[in-house]
């Protein structure tokens, strides 16, 4: 396979993305056991390994930070109202009769409008939320003391929620890696970094992209 | 060649290093490690002897155990004075009571008990337990040092004892019989050191009648027994007596037990020996803010003889067809009705009942009216709110007393006596008589009618403790079936509880994802 289309996303992301996603995995069936729900690895597997998963998710969570800041990458996270309507219209009608994604990636665009705004959520609410209830969680057992947080129940019944909300993102999230060019498309560009050529229409403007990212590729390497 | 390579470090990013730091998470995140050791220095090995049987006063010939107690005090300076402030002598002590506040004094001279129901009236068989020869009655003197008995608790020949019914007295000349003989004193006397199992377990194994009827976890097993039964006690194990524990200072034996006190003092704590920290673990040492020890590492209780459960005072009295009284078994050969003492419920290998505790102990006394049933004769103070509970096992023993349905009062009956005829419930099984002097003596008022009524008394449990390998198990209640903590609802605990509203709404959203994920497919699939 050449180096030909669109590089999207880079080593770390992939990293990150990958790690990340067996993380979230881990924490969702340990939590859920924690929870009471069934009975997978046992309850002390399932509360060392949910704690744990969540120290290296924390350390990870860190390091993403950092690289987004250090790349600019942040900026693909930022909601905007651009072609909102359009992706909501390809994805209800659209989709069915075999149009083209309204929206051309590019490596400081690689998100549509309606990921912008579920991906923020998920990285700015969804998972403090879990990190600070989770934390807590952990250190603030008994919440008598020193201070009188009325009860334990808050933390964990937020905990709870977002951990629903993260297994509902899971769901939609699979199926949307489907809905690429190719049903392939979006899961191999996570896996090789690239959305290959042969799944775009070429464009002269996706050329100059695909060459400024080719250039950050070896600047980066 | 470098189309591998590349696809080689795809493969990499995106598969081999995610697993590789999963993996190291999961493998570093299960490690536990060794628990700390405690040490321990037994109080056998530390304790000089000095050969008593040199010593001329106690060669001289004794006719009474009171010139053995002037034995002893005419080398062992003081220590009359010392017990005779502690309440292995006075039975009492003066504890502030929680709920009312009220400071009093508190005993086994004056209170209630869920068994015998009260020893004062009673002193010919329960004053056996007092650690003084002949506290027959009201006429006592608490202030005569001869009256202490120095032996029983001292006594290392295995042969020295306190005759039934005698009020503390050993067998005397008279009163010798079959089984009960006149020790013999100079042997004795000869032949004393620090307290052993037996000398502490002749009362406190005992207690209520028979061995292990009382405490639950103190019983004449504990003798000469296993790491499975009391991982301390055991002979093959670190081979603790009582006072390795229970240490003493001036004849004041560390230790607290709330079926008798009140006051959070005194006590002896695991973490002495253990630290506070003794799992060398962060989740299992973070129970031990909230958990005592004995709730995980004692799973379950009186594990070899059976303790008393139940003891239902109402049905006492009935008679045989020819007027005797009547003895019951159970199938385990433990008595399950006794004409004197009526209806009993005997178990072994008792899983406790688990109850916050900080402690603090309120009593039901003479006097006191009660308001909710059952009456609680003590009970344990503490809830999770208290930053000072801990959530404890504990034997819950419940019964019927006899109580004033005009004054709400439970009322003191006369059981004991040496023969027929004097109003003894235990000889004459006359309710009405038994208790009119049983008040009588305690000085109380009686109205003359009388009922029976639910009661419960309260033991915390911290004894037998067992082998690490045996101790609770995190499902045990962490589980929302069956959890050993089902009873104890004033917190969330994990696991056992849940938001019925956020696990629908939860499960609900699940739903609704998979609904519109599917719903989508198929109409890309059929379009």
């Amino acid at each position: 396979m050449r180096k030909t289309g669109l590089y999207l996303y880079s080593k770390f992301e992939r990293f990150w993305h990958w790690t990340q996603m067996l993380l979230v995995t881990l924490m969702v069936i340990t939590g859920f056991e924690v929870h009471g729900s069934f009975k997978l690895l046992g309850y002390e597997n399932s509360v060392r390994i949910h704690s744990a998963s969540a120290w290296t998710f924390m350390g990870l969570a860190l390091l993403s930070i950092f690289w987004m800041f250090v790349t600019r990458q942040y900026v693909n996270f930022i909601p905007s109202r651009a072609n909102l309507k359009e992706q909501i219209n390809y994805y209800m009608s659209g989709i069915f009769k075999g149009e083209v994604h309204p929206i051309r990636k590019s490596l400081f665009n690689k998100l549509n409008p309606l990921q912008k705004l579920v991906y923020f959520g998920l990285l700015i609410f969804i998972f403090p939320v879990q990190i600070f209830t989770g934390i807590a969680y952990m250190y603030y057992h008994y919440p008598q003391n020193p201070i009188d947080a009325k009860g334990f129940e808050i933390a964990v019944y937020t905990h709870t929620l977002g951990a629903f909300m993260v297994v509902a993102f899971i769901i939609v999230h699979v199926y949307m890696i489907t809905t690429g060019n190719t049903i392939a498309t979006n899961l191999r560009a996570m896996i090789s970094g690239y959305e290959k050529e042969e799944d775009h229409e070429p464009k002269v403007e996706n050329k100059e992209n695909q060459e400024n990212n080719i250039v950050n590729e070896s600047n980066e390497a | 060649m470098k189309n591998f390579f590349e696809k080689f470090i795809s493969l990499f990013i995106a598969l081999l290093l995610p697993m590789l730091v999963v993996f190291l998470t999961i493998y570093f995140g299960i490690q536990r490690d060794e628990p700390h050791k405690a040490e321990i220095e037994l109080k056998a090995d530390r304790t000089k002897k000095s050969d008593h049987s040199e010593f001329k006063v106690l060669q001289q010939n004794f006719t009474n155990p009171k010139q053995v107690t002037a034995a002893c005090i005419s080398c062992h300076n003081q220590r009359d004075e010392q017990i005779m402030k502690t309440p292995h002598w006075t039975w009492e002590r003066e504890h502030k009571l929680l709920g009312t506040g009220k400071v009093t004094k508190i005993g086994k001279k004056n209170i209630h008990n869920n068994f015998c129901t009260g020893a004062v009236g009673n002193n010919g068989s329960c004053m056996r337990c007092h650690i003084g020869y002949g506290w027959e009655d009201k006429n006592f003197d608490f202030n005569d040092p001869t009256n202490v008995d120095c032996l029983v608790c001292h006594d290392k020949t295995g042969t020295y004892f306190k005759q039934k019914s005698m009020a503390g007295w050993p067998a005397t000349t008279e009163t010798a019989d079959e089984e009960f003989k006149v020790p013999d004193y100079n042997y004795i006397s000869q032949n004393v050191g620090a307290s052993g199992r037996e000398n502490c377990g002749v009362c406190h194994f005992h207690g209520g009648g028979g061995n292990n009827v009382k405490h639950g976890d103190l019983e004449q097993e504990l003798v000469n027994t296993t790491k499975k039964v009391d991982v301390h006690m055991a002979a093959e194990g670190t081979n603790m007596t009582c006072i390795d524990c229970h240490t003493t200072k001036d004849h004041n034996i560390m230790g607290r037990s709330y079926s008798v006190s009140a006051e959070n003092t005194n006590r002896i704590y695991c973490s002495d020996c253990h630290t506070n920290t003794p799992h060398n673990d962060k989740v299992l040492d973070y129970h031990t803010r909230k958990i005592a020890c004995q709730t995980c590492h004692i799973p379950v209780y009186a594990k070899k003889n059976a303790t008393s459960m139940y003891w239902d005072w109402s049905v006492a009295g009935r008679k045989d067809e020819n007027g005797g009284k009547i003895k019951e078994y159970d199938a385990d050969h433990n008595y399950s009705y006794l004409s004197i003492k009526g209806h009993f419920v005997f178990d072994n290998n008792v899983i406790p009942e688990y109850k916050w505790f900080n402690g603090t102990a309120n009593h039901f006394l003479p006097g006191d009216k009660y308001s909710e049933l059952p009456v609680k004769i003590n009970e344990l103070g503490g809830k999770y709110a208290d930053s000072t509970s801990q959530i404890w096992p504990v034997k819950v023993h419940r019964g019927k007393q006899a109580f004033d349905p005009v004054s709400k009062e439970i009322l003191s009956v006369k059981l004991f006596a040496h023969k027929q005829g004097e109003g003894a419930f235990w000889e004459d099984l006359d309710w009405e008589e038994a208790i009119r002097q049983g008040m009588e003596y305690n000085e109380r008022e009686w109205s003359g009618k009388y009922e029976f009524i639910a009661t419960e008394a309260t033991w915390p449990i911290n004894h037998m403790v067992s082998e690490k390998e045996n101790s609770l198990k995190c499902t045990q209640c962490h589980t929302r079936e069956g959890s050993r903590l089902a009873g104890l609802t004033d917190f969330y605990l994990p696991g056992r509880d849940y938001s019925k509203w956020i696990d629908y709404f939860g499960f609900f959203i699940i739903i609704i994802s998979l609904i519109g994920v599917i719903t989508h497919a198929t109409f890309r699939i059929i379009r």
